[in-house]
């Protein structure tokens, strides 16, 4: 097999890689601002269960809670599953893993807030609604952005594990080339288009900071 | 018709009784000072008429709307959200460290709160708040934000934002106290320009030549209650001995 044809597979690979990447921050960061309200809410009940699920989130492998979310319809519901289910089950494991860590962002970002800003608000007359979206949200979110950063490049190469339920990612192209042609190529090539997608995304997430660097707290 | 009326408020913070019965009016277009030691509850006396804090006991009264009041046992009930909501247009508060919002130009701190909460006409809450900005000296900056600002600057970016939403009375949280001296003197100039624009205003400064020289009235709180209020010169001349012990520390003023 050719270099060229290698690449091709790979690429098709990476393709869906970026799928899983981009589904994946879409859902989460809205879904994770949401669980961060569950978490901070006065209700014990509501951020009780909140709490327990960003634990188990946090606390179990992200190989193991896709592995649940692909085969756990079938084994716990008798429910049979389609072959194009694959992709959705990474599509959920991710984001909900995920919203789980941005939600404990949002809400050091949020608690980390001067109460002086929600006064000023109240004292102007803004409803709740309004300060958050207007006042709080817009500064939580520079001042959270160098730890989503963190996430968002970990997030890169975590699409691997999609691997674990045979989504045909670019991490799961690159190891069934390389047992069948015998050779590392496919790892190493695999491993440059990684570090590509995330020069990348430091360069975008750089210019979001930028963009934000207009005003200082 | 009073402007705003206090009566016997009560507020303790974890057993630490801060205010202790403090009855307090003011009518439209008087300039009250409010002067006393540090942890004498001035402050909080404020925060309780600006409903940043709730009062344990006592009635809260804008222009005889009632705000808050005490229900048969002597603890206070508040009023409905909504009629909060618009008994709170007449008043603003100007805050010690200024909470400008950070991520707002000059202009667009003042004029936000205008064109979201009171929804009026854009082009005439921006002409209005240029002329704002004009008073308070501060034309060039329109376009600046708040790091770019001086602490005098911001305070007076501060003042702008509370008179845009065109409040009835005006409440200073120790304005100055945040500023170095070279600064106080360029906001209490601009408090002073304001007095002579008959817009009501009780202010909580250790200012004391200014609050000798703008006020109405001066009101001396110490531990949690009133000690003495009248006109300026009365209090200034009291011979009362609380009073006395504070004011001695100023200085023949």
């Amino acid at each position: 097999m050719s270099i060229s044809m290698m690449v091709s597979q790979l690429a098709a690979g990476m393709l869906v890689s970026i799928q899983i990447f981009l589904v994946t921050l879409i859902f989460s960061l809205p879904f994770g601002l949401v669980i961060a309200f569950g978490r901070m809410s006065k209700n014990v009940v509501i951020s009780s269960v909140v709490k327990f699920y960003i634990s188990v989130m946090r606390g179990t492998p992200l190989m193991l809670q896709l592995m649940v979310v692909y085969f756990g319809p079938y084994y716990i519901f008798g429910i049979k599953v389609t072959n194009s289910y694959r992709l959705w089950a990474a599509f959920i494991g991710f984001v909900i893993n995920y919203a789980a860590y941005f939600a404990e962002i949002y809400r050091g970002g949020i608690q980390s807030m001067p109460v002086g800003q929600y006064e000023a608000a109240q004292l102007l007359g803004y409803h709740k609604f309004q300060t958050f979206f207007r006042i709080i949200l817009p500064q939580v979110m520079k001042r959270i952005l160098p730890s989503v950063t963190n996430e968002v490049i970990t997030l890169v190469k975590d699409t691997s594990l999609a691997f674990t339920i045979s989504v045909m990612e670019m991490f799961t192209m690159a190891k069934a080339l390389a047992s069948s042609q015998t050779s590392m190529v496919p790892f190493m090539a695999a491993g440059l288009f990684y570090y590509i997608f995330n020069l990348l995304m430091a360069v975008v997430m750089e210019w979001i900071e930028k963009k934000l660097s207009y005003y200082e707290n | 018709m009073n402007l705003l009326e206090m009566n016997r408020v009560k507020k303790s913070f974890g057993g630490l009784d801060v205010i202790k019965d403090i009855s307090l009016a003011v009518s439209e277009g008087e300039i009250v000072s409010i002067i006393g030691p540090s942890g004498s509850g001035k402050s909080t006396l404020l925060r309780c008429a600006t409903m940043l804090e709730t009062m344990d006991s006592g009635e809260l009264i804008y222009l005889g709307e009632k705000a808050a009041w005490n229900d048969e046992t002597g603890n206070t009930i508040y009023a409905s959200k909504q009629e909060l909501k618009k008994i709170g247009e007449n008043y603003g508060l100007v805050f010690q460290n200024f909470n400008l919002f950070p991520h707002f130009s000059v202009i667009k701190n003042i004029t936000d709160a205008p064109i979201a909460v009171q929804k009026r006409n854009k082009d005439e809450v921006y002409r209005s708040a240029r002329e704002l900005l004009q008073k308070m000296g501060l034309e060039d900056k329109e376009n600046a934000y708040p790091f770019q600002l001086s602490g005098g600057q911001c305070q007076r970016v501060a003042i702008a934002r509370a008179l845009a939403l065109n409040p009835k009375i005006l409440f200073f949280d120790e304005p100055t106290s945040a500023l170095d001296p070279e600064l106080t003197g360029e906001v209490l100039k601009v408090i002073k320009s304001l007095a002579d624009l008959q817009i009501t205003m009780v202010i909580v400064t250790h200012e004391m030549a200014f609050a000798k020289d703008i006020s109405d009235r001066i009101i001396f709180m110490a531990d949690g209650v009133i000690v003495e209020e009248g006109k300026p010169e009365e209090v200034f001349s009291s011979s009362h001995e609380r009073t006395l012990s504070f004011l001695g520390r100023y200085g023949g003023l």
